[in-house]
């Protein structure tokens, strides 16, 4: 039996593979129409930005723009010992300028930022190059201040040279390129943003592995309890996560005051006196207790709607082959809420690592997280580029962490109250 | 739960540690909130019980601080709550629009790079809050939205949708296209079956991610400190300028309105529940 013989025709002629297979093109246009305004929506507003911070993070054509002609005299100039008389005059002309515009403050800030002690003498070249005769410049610079006369400093305008730099990133690992071209670390004392790194990792764990033991059992008390019970309590797990994140940072900072209740709490059971109460906010304390307070309910619901799942039969039959309900628990019923350890897990060690209000607010200097550095650099330094590129190594790290989410759990198994 | 009468001892005591336990973590997850209603009728500035409030003494409570913040002179939350239900509403519109489309079309059988798709869709929950701010931020300040209502209700559209995703496609998951099936062959068009068929089912899924993707507008603090002008500050941006600055009495009576709210939202959202579970038979 042949296949032609067999082909069965729609009836308008065509054969019905062939529009059946038309039909199912279309139905995937309409479903994909369907999403379009969401999806288009989201790129353009969303994803193109977090893409063009890729681009701000790496940019470093703002001392490349201010230089044009230093950088141009500089193509042919080894490096090896002082520049000639053609760089210095491209470099007055340049500096002349921005002087004029009056743009020569950020100029200084950049370029202290490649070597100590640029500002100083960049200052004093803006006073004195107002009185600067017609030829010699190298000279009459190198009077202005005798570190213009030092081959370190024309070095450091170089290397800002390229309109691309991995600068920031390594700033953001405490390591900068020194004078040679190699990689170092910066010193021991100034090595701010891997302490960040550590304690924002270090408290995601912490709260996530606090949560978890939290968790466990009242999402089992919730899963197991009579209906009319555990709807109750379970307004106990939703209002917290229903009322706002300003509002449960502000309950904690009242509770843990120096004045606080929890204060007068432990002085009344007399753990410590009244007069040597213990700070428990401003430092790592407070944003620990109240991280894992507000990130509570994130882990009992994925739990919860695990363990519905689990029949209490399971456990009955494990005891009646004789397992003792400690055995029963670990080889029967752990096992079976892993899936929800995991999605609880994954959830609020995501949502800890960058994390921001409430680390702002009880944090103090010692609580605070790399969020709270890029938020710093955002609004006060204005080193936007920085601020990128800290911002693109956490999401590297929230994305890895989503993917094996995705893989262990799939998004669409989120669960929402 | 009682324990049945053989139960061994050592096994009732762990049992009534393991309720100890439990009752110690609901304490730790509400006792909090209880914390904020008593404090905001304290007549007094200071942010601890005082003695006449822990003797339960009537001058010891006053509504001053309800008072201060609806005819306080420099207090500018009528401003704020105003600029935050706006903002909200507009948010939750535009959130519950995009989203439940997308979520037709997620749970559609012939949906193409589906798993992909909708990890996209929900990233910007997933996305710590500062880099959505910053990126957003870039994005409003380019095209000239910066400082605008506009340009914040963008923002919280983003924020929203993938709430108003997954509790659509949840809803959906359990819904019958057969029905809509039937509609088409009665002569009915898509639009018309959308509307009269399919809606209505899955109602209860659009209203519960619409309460979310308010109370996620209404909520957000991290884009709007970057978006935010003064003509648009928000009951949030009030607050976060009070907890940093000087912690009164009047953020407590604020934030009590608050909690009241979300207890509101949180029945309505709890009913929604119940009655989405009822009409697509999993009732427990």
């Amino acid at each position: 039996m042949s296949k032609e013989t067999k082909q069965i025709l729609s009836t308008d002629g065509i054969p019905l593979e062939e529009s059946l297979k038309k039909a199912e093109k279309k139905n995937k246009i309409k479903a994909f129409l369907l999403v379009c305004p969401l999806l288009l929506f989201l790129i353009i507003t969303y994803v193109f930005p977090i893409g063009e911070m890729l681009f701000r993070s790496v940019d470093d054509k703002m001392v490349t723009n201010m230089l044009p002609k230093t950088y141009k005299a500089m193509e042919n100039w080894d490096g090896k010992d002082l520049p000639e008389e053609d760089v210095f005059k491209a470099f007055y002309l340049d500096y002349k300028i921005l002087v004029e515009a009056k743009r020569h403050g950020r100029l200084a800030t950049q370029l202290n930022y490649e070597k100590n002690g640029f500002k100083s003498i960049l200052k004093k070249l803006a006073r004195k190059q107002k009185n600067f005769e017609e030829g010699n410049y190298k000279e009459q610079i190198m009077k202005v201040h005798k570190r213009w006369g030092q081959v370190d400093y024309w070095r450091a305008i170089k290397r800002r040279a390229p309109a691309y730099t991995y600068a920031k990133y390594l700033k953001g690992v405490d390591m900068y390129e020194n004078e040679d071209g190699k990689i170092v670390q910066v010193p021991e004392n100034r090595r701010i943003h891997k302490l960040l790194w550590m304690r924002t990792l270090n408290i995601a764990l912490g709260v996530t592995i606090l949560c978890f033991f939290m968790a466990y059992p009242i999402a089992h008390l919730l899963a197991t309890l009579p209906m009319k019970y555990s709807n109750l309590l379970m307004i106990c797990v939703l209002l917290p996560f229903w009322t706002s994140l300003l509002v449960r940072t502000a309950s904690w900072m009242i509770l843990l005051q120096q004045q606080g209740i929890v204060n007068d709490f432990i002085v009344w059971i007399g753990l410590v006196s009244d007069d040597n109460r213990p700070e428990m906010m401003y430092n790592k304390t407070g944003t620990f207790v109240a991280m894992t307070q507000i990130l509570l309910p994130f882990m009992v619901l994925p739990l919860y709607s695990v363990m519905k799942t689990i029949s209490p039969s399971l456990m009955r039959a494990g005891k009646s082959l004789g397992a003792t309900p400690a055995i029963a628990f670990f080889k029967v019923y752990f096992p079976l809420t892993i899936p929800g350890i995991g999605a609880g897990c994954l959830l609020v060690f995501i949502l800890a690592i960058g994390y921001y209000i409430t680390p702002a607010l009880v944090g103090g200097a010692s609580g605070t997280l790399i969020s709270n550095q890029i938020a710093y650099h955002m609004k006060e330094t204005l080193d936007w580029s920085f601020a990128s590129a800290m911002g693109l190594m956490l999401l590297a790290g929230v994305l890895a962490i989503y993917w094996l989410y995705n893989k262990l759990v799939g998004v669409d198994n989120i669960k929402l109250g | 739960m009682a324990l049945p009468k053989y139960t061994e001892p050592h096994y009732r005591i762990w049992h009534y540690v393991y309720l100890f336990i439990c009752a110690c973590v609901f304490f730790f997850l509400i006792a909090p909130l209880f914390v904020i209603f008593p404090l905001s009728f304290n007549a007094e500035e200071f942010l601890v019980f005082s003695d006449g409030m822990k003797r339960l003494d009537p001058d010891a409570f006053s509504l001053r601080w309800y008072h201060d913040m609806v005819y306080g002179t420099k207090n500018p939350w009528g401003l704020a709550a105003k600029n935050s239900i706006i903002i909200a509403i507009f948010a939750t519109i535009g959130s519950v629009i995009l989203g439940t489309l997308a979520a037709l079309g997620l749970s559609s059988r012939y949906m193409p790079f589906k798993g992909l798709v909708m990890a996209a869709l929900i990233s910007p929950m997933i996305v710590p809050l500062i880099i959505s701010g910053v990126a957003i931020f870039f994005f409003m300040a380019k095209v000239g939205l910066a400082a605008t209502h506009l340009g914040i209700i963008l923002a919280h559209i983003i924020l929203g949708t993938p709430f108003v995703v997954i509790t659509v496609t949840a809803t959906l998951s359990g819904f019958d296209h057969s029905v809509t099936r039937a509609a088409a062959s009665l002569g009915s068009n898509p639009i018309n079956t959308f509307m009269k068929i399919t809606l209505p089912l899955i109602l209860p899924g659009v209203i519960s991610g619409a309460l979310f993707a308010f109370v996620t507008s209404f909520d957000e603090v991290v884009v709007v400190l970057f978006l935010a002008g003064l003509d648009n500050t928000t009951i949030p941006i009030q607050m976060w300028t009070g907890l940093r600055e000087q912690l009164s009495p009047t953020i407590l009576a604020v934030a009590t309105c608050l909690i009241l709210l979300s207890t509101l939202i949180l029945l309505t959202a709890e009913l929604l529940r119940r009655r989405s579970e009822r009409i697509r038979g999993i009732s427990r």
